[in-house]
């Protein structure tokens, strides 16, 4: 037995409702995410000496049901890039595929990419293997062009699936929508060709209820997600947004559609429960409760994180928690009786919800405000990422139009500590405190002054 | 009388303001900052004191509050908080009808928004970049020789300011060098220099929005060609005063006399841990 099927069959409290588990369970989602996180990698480092494919995908549409259906792992080179930036590696990666001829504007991630693909795979979590193919959307610019890269690296096949973008305003259109119905349609003959390709690849026959079996545990993990982005409404928050979310983005997007996924997240879900009824939060006492815009600071990121925390600045919510989800925060769930056309409609609504979660987060950050106790928006725009970072500026003018919640502005990278400024940084975030520290204390004595009235 | 002391360790220079109890300046200091932050940091300290006669004998200075890059560093202070509070605080102190504060110093251009009673409402900053800042100005005037203080005159004396396309600090050497070649007045090009750093510290003032009154503050607020060519730029005349440069140190010590009035560490502000 592996140590993840282990996992699935663990925790026998996981029937038990949240109200009746102990103090012990607080805690455990970053360590079994942890653990998970490192068998993870280590089975992809073996997967060549058991012949088995692996596919390259990203974290929006990452189609992970299609390919773990024909047994394909997925690796996702953007986790991968920000774990070599997360232990202060990256930077050898990034010169190395500069020294090969990469710009320096080039993507972050891409160029930590390219240097681990130079070394023969070669990363600080293990060793990752060759594609077998690879698979992208249309939600990142930069996928197309870094996917054909590895086609001429490799000679593997890339699979291009074109989802058309939000049709109304901002707003997701649904099933039953004539327009809907048309991209529906137009993306299900696309997972059809990525099943023949698929077949092509490993010599196996589509088996639809695999692929059933699959999307069951995406549903489960989807509806945990969503519901794991609704308990940080609690206060204190129970988990930090930025920090914690990042073990939680790597394990929903790792474990898409596999029985760990299901069931890390349905440990996970219990556990907060069970802080959010005790009043428990994050080791830091929590005077500020913020919402995070963008991708967050790699290079020192335990350091980007004190800045906060020092100050009480706790995030209670984060788009990155949407758009690196996947789409997984809306909690879709799977029509299995025509999977098929459910796939479709999934992918649809997801990447969408996912490009617009980059692009037009603003409604959604005011929506946040008010249940979410928000005292401040953090902007966090990447000098490499225009994708994620463009707007941001109209976004946060947005915001502060529509609410009077404070907002902080700040850029640095996500990977390239070339142009990591700590002391910028600080000095932003001191400010905003400060800031915000001015703000409670007035609203403070104006509702004093209320009440004596 | 009780007195407080605000210190601005800047990337350049170093200003120390002593107030009283009325929040009169009594004593200020503008010393370089060198490469030891802490010793520029005592030593504008103790000009200030000098400067405005007072001893720590006696009731002495109660309270010190450090600001700037370098707040870190003045070890002896009692607390510490953001430069772009303190030109906040100090601008709307000096001017009371500012709701806008564009703070140039040596490598940072803030452009702070500000409410009647001077909190920050909201800020923007140049990134990683000098351009638009007073660095750029001392580029300049580094290439052309022109002492710092002569930059503002004699870019006065100009009305056909020469377009610089370039904004980096770096390269600004090289485009400057390379207009004088090609024939073009030293007054012109300067003149164009400042509508270069203007240009960019419009953008940020745009960003937060820009509401009347706008006060001008840091040590480039001390170049009258800077002064003359962001009211040309604005449409009407920013707030600036000949202790434009100690507004960060200003509003330090206003904070600073808050908690000697109040008898605590004021919201925002970050007590020296030992």
């Amino acid at each position: 037995m592996s140590p993840t099927t282990q996992m699935v069959q663990d925790a026998p409290d996981r029937d038990v409702p949240a109200s009746e588990l102990g103090a012990s369970v607080v805690g455990r989602g970053n360590k079994d995410g942890n653990r998970l996180f490192r068998e993870w990698y280590e089975e992809l480092t073996s997967a060549p000496e058991r012949n088995e494919h692996s596919a390259y995908v990203f974290v929006m549409g990452s189609l992970a049901e299609i390919l773990r259906s024909f047994d394909i792992h997925t690796i996702f080179p953007e986790i991968n890039g920000l774990q070599t930036a997360v232990r202060h590696v990256a930077d050898d990666y990034i010169a190395q595929a500069e020294d090969y001829g990469f710009s320096a504007d080039v993507c972050g991630y891409v160029k930590a990419d390219i240097g681990m693909q130079l070394r023969a795979g070669d990363h600080p979590m293990g060793k990752i293997p060759p594609p077998s193919l690879a698979v992208y959307t249309n939600a990142c610019n930069t996928y197309v062009k870094w996917a054909e890269i590895w086609e001429r690296m490799y000679h593997v096949p890339i699979f291009t699936l074109d989802i058309p973008g939000t049709r109304a305003a901002g707003r997701l259109t649904w099933s039953g929508n004539v327009d809907f119905e048309n991209d529906r349609r137009y993306v299900a003959g696309q997972i059809g060709e990525l099943i023949e390709l698929c077949e092509q690849v490993t010599g196996k026959r589509f088996d639809i209820d695999k692929l059933r079996e699959t999307m069951r545990y995406t549903n489960t993990m989807s509806e945990k997600w969503k519901r794991l982005i609704e308990l940080n409404q609690s206060v204190p928050a129970v988990y930090n947004a930025v920090t914690d979310g990042t073990v939680f983005l790597g394990m929903v997007n790792g474990f898409r559609g596999r029985p760990e996924g299901a069931a890390y997240f349905t440990d996970l879900v219990k556990e907060m429960e069970y802080k959010a009824a005790n009043h428990i939060g994050t080791p830091f006492e929590e005077k500020y409760r913020l919402v995070f815009v963008g991708v967050p600071c790699y290079p020192i990121f335990r350091r980007f994180s004190e800045m906060f925390t020092e100050w009480g600045g706790s995030f209670a919510g984060s788009s990155y928690l949407w758009f690196a989800s996947g789409g997984a925060n809306l909690g879709f769930q799977y029509d299995l009786d025509r999977p098929l056309e459910s796939l479709a409609e999934g992918l649809l609504v997801t990447v969408r919800d996912a490009m617009d979660s980059m692009f037009y987060s603003n409604q959604n950050l005011v929506d946040m405000i008010e249940p979410y106790g928000i005292d401040g928006v953090v902007y966090h725009p990447i000098k490499s990422c225009r994708t994620v970072s463009t707007g941001l500026a109209d976004n946060r003018r947005a915001v502060m139009e529509a609410t009077d919640v404070a907002t902080l502005f700040m850029e640095s990278d996500h990977m390239d500590k070339r142009v990591v400024s700590e002391a910028q940084l600080k000095n932003r975030i001191d400010a905003f405190f400060e800031g915000l520290a001015t703000r409670k204390v007035r609203r403070s004595s104006a509702s004093k002054n209320e009440s004596e009235a | 009388m009780a007195y407080a002391a605000g210190v601005d360790v800047g990337s350049t220079q170093t200003k120390a303001v002593i107030i009283d109890e009325d929040l009169k300046i009594v004593g200020r200091a503008l010393v370089d900052t060198g490469s030891n932050v802490t010793v520029a940091a005592e030593h504008a300290y103790e000009v200030a004191l000098r400067d405005g006669n007072i001893h720590e004998e006696g009731e002495g200075v109660g309270f010190i509050v450090g600001t700037g890059y370098g707040r870190y560093k003045v070890t002896f202070g009692d607390a510490q908080t953001t430069e772009i509070s303190c030109h906040g605080r100090g601008a709307v102190h000096m001017f009371p009808g500012t709701r806008t504060v564009v703070d140039m110093g040596g490598q940072d251009t803030k452009a702070i928004k500000v409410s009647a009673t001077g909190e920050i409402l909201d800020f923007v900053m140049n990134d990683k970049c000098a351009a638009g800042t007073g660095r750029f100005l001392g580029a300049a005037a580094s290439a052309l020789g022109v002492p710092l203080d002569q930059l503002g005159p004699t870019a006065l004396q100009s009305n056909r300011p020469v377009k610089i396309s370039t904004t980096c600090t770096v390269f600004a050497d090289g485009e400057i060098l390379s207009l004088i070649g090609k024939g073009k007045k030293l007054e012109d090009v300067l003149l164009g220099v400042h509508h270069s750093v203007v240009s960019r510290s419009l953008s940020l003032l745009r960003r937060v929005g820009i509401e009347k009154e706008v006060a001008f503050t840091g040590g480039v607020a001390c170049n009258v060609g800077m002064v003359s060519v962001l009211n040309q730029e604005l449409g009407f005349e920013v707030n600036v005063s000949a202790d434009s440069h100690y507004m960060g140190a200003l509003g330090a010590a206003l904070f600073a006399m808050d908690r000697i009035v109040a008898g605590r560490i004021p919201a925002g502000l970050s007590e020296v841990k030992a």
